[in-house]
């Protein structure tokens, strides 16, 4: 019989009970008393550091107000007004870096009000109906082609749509959503809420959706240029990362992306594979995702390796205790130095560092950990498309997402920025306003 | 340890929490409980004539206000008095006390205006040793419709003609219980003083309308599609009875008249503060309805242990100890100058502080980088707005200007010497004075 302690990757390690248990709704929602209650904290600031906070700009202080006085879906509208992702973002956003971590309560007694969750309260009163609170503008005669319908995209086709405008999107997978449907971790989007947003997004009318058609490959930017008056890329981060080390393509290394895609799509989770002993290399939010859902999957024991201190790592403190929680080690200060094993990966060799200021030296003692499935989590870098100006490793942009071709806006994680959903939604939202103003003639 | 034991006109009992003629207080098993639990005494449920006894609702009686996490702060309520037969209220009475001889057991009564009536009951009352009796002159509801209750309890003349029949056909303690729903509470505590009573409690509830229903757009609590105004009572009512309370222990004409105070108590602090503006001991109603009857447990240990931290050894000690601490505004202290402080270390930047000056004040507050609040003294007139609406106790505080340093908004000294409006220049009525 297949458990925890199967060697090699393998599937069923855990019932499905106690898969159904492990991958249940991370933070279950709040119910009316609750929210009530949790609402009733809110200090209503003056200029509210959490609204600063918040990439996205919702007034989070009227719709938690809102939400106190018995007005759940008015205050479902007040934050879709801002953020039209708003019920996705309550369930990912690190609030703990964001409008949570500006809490003056977090100040005053360690203890922030509610916020991500009275909006999850507020957006899924809204979304319980699949009501949707906007409608579109007169058309405008406008075409718009959007490139990825992940948050940036989705966000900027509904500003678009809502204008009165035409918009198509052009998505590479067979599935919309990005990240909030390839990239999260399950227990943060149970029941299939991605689409569920999405298919909710789309009731503005007005915007076409095209599967399987991947820039540069299915379609051209010149022909969307060509075609029509507008295009917006949100094409995310394509290419992951390499690892640089003896034996990194042993069976069994991979990279932690395709594992919580996987993960994702997996109809039967008891039926997805995973290690008896997983090493996941990174420090940032995938690397976390990584590593909680091999251990929730019934691994035995999985390690988070991370090169620099614990207190430069890209995951929230709430995710490293998360993930401390569920049983994952965090081992900060290791760089891997190779992967052993005869064909599949048996074991890994770390190499204890050093920091001084940036500088990141090893000290020459190494570890070796029993790991059968290694997990690359050391991020993302953008696949550019051809003819457009790049900052760094991502694509040039000016003021609301303008790149360097007349046409063509871009946002999200392609662009400058924290790789985040919500400052995705902010970026994509901001270049929709720019382009109708664009073509409508009214930019300055 | 402090002696909680209470002598109210007369009437001992170990403690100064009694229950309040109310629900709980209905009918035996309920105050055999409270007895059980440590209540110093209880003013049984009002008691009606002989004879066919009144109905309630069979709808709602209650109707609530919620503070935050469903607390209640304020609870009205439309039952009527006692819908049970005299005689079976008399024989519990006489069975209670009897058992119970340490506890004060109070009558509360409610008959028609007419001296027939008190007379017939009073030696009913007498018979069955109860140590006292409570005149109801206060429920708004129902019984005042068929002109008892506050209906009496709003004409003078009625309360002191009732108090002085009670006196006449009754020897025992007489309380005369008022209605706040009233202009001026000093009037028909002078009446009942007048009539000979020998303290007044107070108050009884307030008219009120809890909510209105907007599906059905009708007032809370609702029979039937219909609501009246009832009885305002809980935590909410505090401080209209504080100032009622303190009303009647310092004017001229009800001085020294023993006080039994009603309204919102729900903590020994609550006590605390009525007997310090003068009241002998209090009663409970809402706190009980709300917790049940072990919250006596608090009270008596909260205000014991606050009276062996002042070193009060009995409740005689600190009863009336505030009284002459209220004045009128007239004879306040101008030359009182104080600013608000706010604490940089304790401030969590919420900026509340800073709306409530900036929008509903004297723009007395600035706003700096890094959400750093300052008080800027040249415009804070010391109104203490800040101080109430900020969440952190003692974050800000109102610090007093000495004698000889200069005030930042008018420019003046500050004068050690006390000065009140009459004697101020812009009050013509001092001008006139001095000419």
């Amino acid at each position: 019989m297949t458990d925890t302690l199967t060697p090699g990757i393998v599937a069923g390690r855990l019932s499905a009970k106690e898969i159904a248990a492990n991958f249940a709704d991370l933070h279950a929602p709040l119910d009316p008393h609750e929210a009530a209650v949790a609402a009733d904290r809110c200090y209503f600031c003056y200029d509210a550091p959490c609204v600063t906070a918040c990439p996205t700009d919702i007034d989070i202080p009227l719709f938690i107000r809102q939400i106190a006085t018995g007005q759940a879906e008015a205050a479902g509208h007040t934050i879709f007004e801002q953020n039209i992702l708003g019920g996705m973002c309550a369930r990912v956003c690190p609030t703990e870096d964001l409008c949570e971590g500006a809490c003056v309560r977090e100040m005053a007694e360690g203890k922030p009000v509610e916020i991500g969750r009275l909006q999850r309260y507020a957006t899924d009163a809204v979304m319980a109906r699949q009501d949707h609170p906007f409608s579109r503008a007169a058309a405008t005669g406008k075409r718009i082609a959007v490139v990825g319908a992940g948050p940036a995209g989705l966000s900027c086709a509904h500003g678009l749509a809502r204008r009165g405008h035409d918009v198509v999107v052009y998505e590479a997978k067979a599935k919309p959503g990005g990240l909030n449907e390839f990239g999260i971790a399950a227990y943060k989007s149970t029941d299939d809420f991605a689409q569920a947003e999405v298919a909710w997004l789309m009731q503005i009318g007005g915007i076409e959706m095209r599967h399987g058609c991947a820039l540069g490959r299915d379609v051209a930017l010149a022909e969307l240029e060509a075609d029509y008056d507008a295009v917006f890329l949100g094409i995310g981060l394509g290419d992951v990362n390499a690892l640089d080390v003896a034996g990194a393509t042993r069976e069994g290394v991979g990279d932690a992306v395709g594992f919580i895609a996987d993960l994702r799509q997996a109809a039967d989770l008891t039926a997805l594979p995973v290690g008896r002993n997983v090493v996941v290399i990174g420090g940032g939010m995938t690397a976390i995702d990584a590593a909680v859902q091999s251990k929730l999957l019934g691994a035995e024991t999985v390690t988070v390796a991370y090169r620099r201190g614990q207190d430069r790592m890209g995951a929230s403190r709430y995710e490293q205790d998360l993930a401390t929680s569920k049983g994952v080690r965090i081992l900060c200060n290791v760089s891997p130095v190779a992967i052993h094993g005869n064909g599949a990966a048996v074991e890994i060799e770390l190499e204890y560092t050093r920091e001084a200021g940036t500088d990141l030296t090893g000290t020459g003692e190494t570890i070796r950990l029993p790991a059968d499935q290694v997990f690359r989590a050391i991020g993302q870098t953008l696949a550019p498309p051809d003819g457009i100006a790049r900052a760094g490793t991502k694509l040039s942009v000016s003021g609301p997402g303008r790149t360097t071709r007349d046409k063509v806006w871009a946002g999200g994680d392609c662009t400058p920025g924290d790789d985040l959903t919500v400052v995705a939604v902010a970026e994509g939202r901001d270049a929709a306003a720019d382009i109708h103003a664009v073509l409508m003639g009214d930019a300055g | 340890m402090a002696d909680l034991t209470t002598n109210f006109v007369g009437i001992e009992s170990p403690n100064p929490f009694w229950l309040a003629s109310a629900p709980p207080t209905d009918k035996e098993y309920n105050v055999r409980r409270a007895f059980e639990a440590g209540w110093g005494g209880v003013v049984w449920k009002t008691l009606g004539s002989e004879g066919p006894p009144v109905v309630n609702v069979n709808g709602p009686r209650y109707g609530v206000v919620y503070g935050a996490d469903r607390r209640v702060l304020g609870l009205n309520n439309i039952e009527l008095i006692t819908d049970r037969p005299l005689e079976v209220n008399l024989e519990e009475m006489a069975r209670v006390k009897a058992d119970f001889p340490d506890r004060a057991l109070i009558a509360s009564i409610m008959v028609p205006c007419e001296e027939a009536a008190w007379k017939a009951i009073l030696p009913r009352v007498a018979e069955t040793g109860a140590d006292g009796i409570e005149l109801n002159f206060g429920c708004p509801h129902g019984m005042s419709e068929r002109g008892m209750g506050s209906a009496v309890g709003q004409v003078p003349e009625y309360i002191e003609m009732v108090t002085r029949w009670c006196k006449t056909y009754y020897d025992k303690p007489v309380i005369v219980k008022l209605t706040p729903n009233i202009t001026d509470i000093r009037k028909p505590a002078a009446a009942a003083r007048n009539g000979g009573a020998d303290a007044v409690s107070l108050i009884n509830t307030i008219n009120s309308i809890t909510s209105v229903d907007l599906d059905r757009m009708c007032p809370e609590p609702t029979i039937d599609g219909k609501g009246s105004h009832g009885g305002y009572c809980g935590p909410a009512v505090k401080p209209i009875a504080l100032s009622m309370v303190s009303e009647i222990a310092r004017a001229e004409a009800t001085r020294g008249l023993p006080i039994s105070g009603i309204g919102g108590v729900t903590t020994w602090r609550d006590a605390a503060e009525y007997m310090a503006l003068g009241c002998g001991n209090v009663q409970v109603c809402t706190a009980a309805m709300t917790y049940g009857f072990r919250i006596v447990e608090e009270m008596k240990r909260g205000l014991s242990a606050w009276m062996d931290e002042k070193g009060y050894a009995r409740t005689s000690d600190f009863v009336g100890m505030a009284v002459p601490n209220v004045t009128d505004w007239q004879y306040l202290n101008l030359n009182y100058v104080t600013k608000a402080r706010i604490d940089p270390e304790a401030c969590i930047q919420c900026g509340r502080c800073y709306a409530a000056c900036e929008d509903t004040s004297h723009q007395a507050i600035a706003m700096k980088p890094g959400r750093v609040f300052e008080v800027i003294d040249a415009e804070c007139v010391a109104c203490n707005l800040c101080v109430d609406v900020c969440p952190v106790e003692n974050c800000i505080s109102m610090v007093e200007l000495a004698p000889g340093e200069t005030d930042p908004r008018t420019g003046k000294v500050v004068e050690e010497a006390y000065a009140n409006w009459t004697q101020h220049p812009n009050n013509p009525m001092a001008v006139k004075a001095a000419e």
